[in-house]
């Protein structure tokens, strides 16, 4: 694994979502408690709603358009048989950070 | 050595035969269950509550995955069985054979498919599982038109399902009324008449010749040469037993794969249950009386003696509004009697067939209460001589007990049905309240009553009430959401009284059963300690929607809409042209004149935002919250400044209650409007609050609304002055904002408190100085452009928090 670092864990709203632009698209990253951050694809399965603009709530995000609830541990949508993408991140010092290999090299490959 | 039971199809007559042979026998038998569909066991019947949005599949899933592996009940579930091999005793599934000792055939029924070019076009389906449910919600997010073939129980279910959720939808009905074979032609009627109320069109007497279109449906072709324009086609006319199987294998099917009373087929070591049989010549298509088979099915499989017996079925439909009820044989007929009740203005009719000394039939709309008492008349063929003359009325006129719902639910007879699902009689339930089942909950676990399609919860919850008397509460209110047992009234109550001042101290002190609520509490906890606390609660951006939380309304794409006031619908030429050069340096798709009196630039990308907020601010510009739940417009007409009729300065004052009001939150949107004399260009009549200035002052209105309702408002007060005009609107809003449940309209809210107490209120001098000082305190806070707020301090939250695009592509 090779680790980036994004920004500051406070540049994060607790209980809300971020985005970061990479090669795969959009990745959310939420923030879903004090130093727990989770990273996922910003995309919703059912018609693209934009994952960071919705309510963040216990581990979970409810997608702003029509409502899709997703697990964060799993990327799984609760009572849909779809799933988003998620991806490592971790908390070192107050820093986040996301690993290249799993955002940038699938691309490449 | 445990027998080997293989079971085709988890529908819901094979989910009640594992449940009935588990809890007799746990480890009588090794059960394997192949399903089709990717699922385990849900109550299918409440699919259309799933397609009307009311509920979730979560809600419906009877069975998961935890159930089956407690019992060991090993699944193969997406997995469809392609034959049954009866010389070497297998059952082939795509991934592989298994043997069985004994095989149960449950695969229910297929939708019929007419026959007519086009069927097989994308777009088309049929209404069985929740892949078909999922299909159609995903179509009717795009909106458009749908048209639902089949005018019976679950086309109708579909066809509201789908106008709830926004489609323009045709019914097209072979015959000459709806659910011809439950209903007669008045209830058809009234039954056609209430969904055409919610926007439904009804085509009776239409026959479906193909379904056009190109790659996908566009139009239904009808035999008479009309075309409905159809970007989704729903094809409900009627199922068939899935029998193939069975037939490949040689068993004896007719309509129906063939069972004796103890559900054998014409091979003893396969049993068959539910949609895909045939006893004695008839075919099932309710629940009802595959339940019944289910416990015979799992007597014959533990070799116990029993017999399945046919009893009547009755009937309702599941869409909120459309109350029917039908049971039994209406035909007209000779030596029948029909006994009538109509009740036009309320859109009731009950019609009963009695045929000799005994109840036949029963159809009725619009009033259903009596309904399961009637079949059991019926069913139990009960002679009804004495109370002929009163019968219509129903069981509280019989014996002279008062017409009261609790006593004629304590005069039902213990056998009377009360769950027509699961066959549960009212001695059952009582006997299970005695046994400690003391609320809805429990009487469901214990009982099953209630747990199919819900339509009866009312009465079970009646014979709580009769039973535990004062040690039962009527459920009065919703709660809240999934994450507390609260209504929106105790939380509102108890914010107040316990003086809870945070979301941390409602979650902790109510109880809340999640960490931290969820996108449905959230934003109505956060409305309700902003509203009760202006000065000690922070407003809580990430429990707000993402318009509320951005300031601007999002697109089906992700971009935003972008709506500056403009107050009083008086707008001048500068910022016309800022209109123009923000849309055009931020490329808006679209400049739209809304239906509020301003203009909307849509199509701004999200990290734009406080961009364009900067430049508008410049010109004098600032939020329309058109996003908001709070003061959205106040539409004027031009008044006594230009028009020949107009009365008082209704722009002028249209004016001054914006600035009065914007800014502020409120339980929902709310929308103003002032026009100058009775002709109300303004349209001020279906407003939440709307002014007609007449030549003695201003009538003002409250509680009107033209969106999925339509209200016209009622008059609160007459008032002679401009001034007090504003005081009388602004104590109304303030006392809306302090009482009303989040997401209650003020007409709805008006509906629960009546208009009287309001104006006792706001017409009460001290009380009104004390809402209008509340109001203006809480003002002190919020009315002020957040945009400018946000361009200034937060322009970085709206764009990316890093772009890994360029490193990652060296
Ligand atoms: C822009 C506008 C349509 C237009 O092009 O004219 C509009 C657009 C939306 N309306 Fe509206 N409504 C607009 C005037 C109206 C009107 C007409 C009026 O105000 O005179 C009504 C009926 C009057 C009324 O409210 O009683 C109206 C009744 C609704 C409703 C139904 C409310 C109800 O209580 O039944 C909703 C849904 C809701 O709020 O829950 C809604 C919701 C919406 C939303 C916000 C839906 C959403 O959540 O995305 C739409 C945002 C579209 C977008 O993509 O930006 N809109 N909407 C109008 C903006 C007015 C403004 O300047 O602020
Ligand atoms: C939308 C809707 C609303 C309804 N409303 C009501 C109502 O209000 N009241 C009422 O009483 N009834 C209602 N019904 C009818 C009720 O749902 C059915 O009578 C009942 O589900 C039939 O049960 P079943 O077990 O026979 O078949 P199903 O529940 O259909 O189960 C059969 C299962 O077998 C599977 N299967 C089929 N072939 C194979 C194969 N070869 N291999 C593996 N698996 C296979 C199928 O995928 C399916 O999951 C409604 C039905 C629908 C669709
Ligand atoms: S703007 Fe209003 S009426 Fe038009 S589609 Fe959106 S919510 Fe419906
Ligand atoms: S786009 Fe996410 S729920 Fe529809």
């Amino acid at each position: 694994m090779s680790w980036i670092d994004i920004a500051d864990v406070n540049d994060i709203p607790e209980r809300g979502a971020r985005v970061v632009k990479t090669p795969l698209g959009c990745i959310a990253l939420f923030r879903t408690g004090p130093a727990e951050v989770f990273a996922a694809s910003n995309s919703c399965p059912h018609k693209g709603g934009p994952l960071a603009d919705g309510i963040v709530h216990g581990q979970k995000v409810t997608c702003p358009l029509h409502n899709w609830v997703f697990d964060l541990n799993t990327g799984e949508a609760q009572g849909e048989d779809a799933r988003i993408a998620t991806y490592p991140v971790r908390i070192e010092a107050g820093r986040v950070l996301l690993d290249g290999a799993a955002i940038g090299k699938r691309d490449a490959a | 050595m445990k027998q080997k039971l293989v079971v085709i199809g988890a529908g819901m007559a094979s989910g009640r035969v594992l449940e009935h042979l588990i809890e007799t026998q746990p480890d009588a038998f090794d059960i394997t269950l192949f399903n089709a569909e990717d699922r385990g066991n849900y109550n299918r019947i409440m699919l259309s509550p799933v397609l009307s949005g009311e509920k979730t599949y979560e809600d419906i899933v009877t069975h998961d995955d935890d159930w089956y592996a407690e019992r060991g009940v090993t699944c193969r579930f997406g997995e469809h069985v392609t034959r049954i091999d009866r010389e070497n005793k297998l059952v082939e599934g795509r991934n592989g054979a298994v043997s069985y000792d004994k095989l149960l055939i449950a695969t229910g029924s297929a939708p019929f498919i007419i026959p007519v070019p086009g069927k097989d076009l994308p777009g088309v389906i049929s209404y069985r599982d929740l892949d078909d449910t999922n299909a159609m919600i995903d179509a009717a997010a795009k909106g458009g038109n749908a048209v639902v073939i089949g005018g019976g129980l679950l086309g109708l279910e579909a066809a509201a399902g789908l106008a709830e959720r926004g489609m323009n939808v045709t019914v097209v009905h072979l015959m000459g009324h709806l659910m011809e074979r439950q209903l007669d032609e008045a209830a058809g009627y009234l039954l056609r008449k209430d969904l055409e109320k919610r926007g439904i069109t009804v085509r009776t007497q239409a026959s479906t010749k193909a379904i056009l279109g190109e790659g996908r449906a566009e139009a239904v072709l009808l035999e008479d040469g009309g075309t409905l324009p159809a970007d989704l086609v729903v094809m409900a006319v009627g199922i068939r037993p899935e029998t193939r199987l069975a037939t490949d294998a040689g068993l004896t099917v007719a309509r129906g794969i063939e069972v004796d009373a103890q559900m054998r087929t014409s091979d003893p070591d396969i049993v068959a249950v539910g949609e895909c049989i045939e006893y004695d010549g008839q075919l099932f298509g309710l629940v009802a009386p595959l339940y019944d088979q289910a416990k015979i099915v799992a007597k014959t499989l533990l070799d116990e003696p029993d017999a399945f017996v046919v009893k009547d079925t009755a009937t309702k439909l599941k869409v909120t509004g459309c109350d029917l009820f039908s049971a039994g044989d209406f035909a007209a007929g000779e030596g029948r009697e029909d006994i009538v009740f109509r009740d036009p203005a309320r859109g009731i009719y009950k019609r009963l067939v009695i045929e000799g000394d005994r109840l036949v039939g029963a159809v009725m709309y619009g009033d259903t209460a009596d309904g399961n008492w009637f079949f059991g008349l019926i069913k139990d063929g009960t002679d009804i001589e004495e109370m002929r003359d009163t019968l219509i009325f129903g069981p509280a006129y019989q014996g002279g007990a008062a017409a009261d719902p609790l006593s004629a639910v304590a005069a039902l007879p213990p056998e009377a049905e009360i769950c027509g699902c699961n066959g549960i009689c009212k001695g059952t339930i009582v006997q299970a309240i005695e046994g400690g089942a003391t609320d809805l909950g429990a009487v469901r676990a214990t009982t099953k009553a209630s747990a199919s399609c819900g339509t009866c919860t009312g009465l079970v919850e009646q014979l709580l009430q009769v039973t535990l008397g004062d040690d039962f509460q009527m459920p009065t209110a919703q709660p809240v959401c999934g994450c507390t047992d609260l209504s929106h009234e105790d939380v509102r109550r108890l914010i107040k009284t316990k003086e809870l001042k945070s979301q941390a101290a409602v979650w902790q002190e109510l109880g809340w059963n999640t960490p931290n609520g969820c996108h449905v509490c959230r934003p109505a906890i956060n409305f309700y300690l902003l509203a009760d606390w202006p000065l000690e609660y922070r407003d809580d951006p990430q429990s707000r929607f993402v318009n509320e939380r951005k300031h601007a309304n999002i697109q089906k794409d992700g971009t935003f809409s972008v709506v500056p006031r403009m107050w009083g619908g008086i707008t001048t030429a500068d910022e016309l042209r800022a209109i123009a050069d923000a849309a055009d340096k931020y490329s808006a798709k679209t400049v739209k004149v809304t239906g509020g009196q301003r203009i909307d630039l849509l199509g701004i990308r999200g990290e734009d935002l406080p961009y364009i907020w900067a430049d508008l601010n410049r010109a004098g510009l600032v939020s329309g919250h058109a996003y908001s739940k709070g003061l959205r417009t106040v539409k004027t007409c031009v008044g006594s400044d230009h028009c020949r009729f107009g009365t008082q300065d209704s722009t002028g004052l249209g004016i001054k209650l914006e600035k009065a009001l914007w800014g502020s939150w409120t339980p929902h949107k709310v929308k103003l409007a002032v026009s100058g004399c009775p002709r109300n260009c303004a349209e001020a009549t279906c407003k939440d609050v709307g002014i007609v200035c007449v030549d003695s002052g201003y009538q003002v209105g409250v509680g009107g609304a033209a969106g999925m309702d339509l209200k016209e408002t009622q008059r609160l007060v007459d008032v002679p002055t401009e001034e007090e005009a504003i005081a009388v609107t602004i104590a109304f809003v303030q006392l809306y904002r302090e009482n009303a449940k989040y997401l209650d309209r003020p007409y709805k809210w008006l509906a629960k408190v009546g208009l009287d107490w309001v104006r006792e209120r706001v017409m009460d001098p001290a009380e009104r100085q004390r809402l209008i000082d509340a109001f203006e305190l809480s003002q002190s806070i919020f009315r002020k452009d957040p945009w400018a707020e946000h361009a200034r301090d937060k322009a970085q939250d709206y764009a990316p928090l890093a772009d890994l695009t360029l490193e990652a592509a060296e």
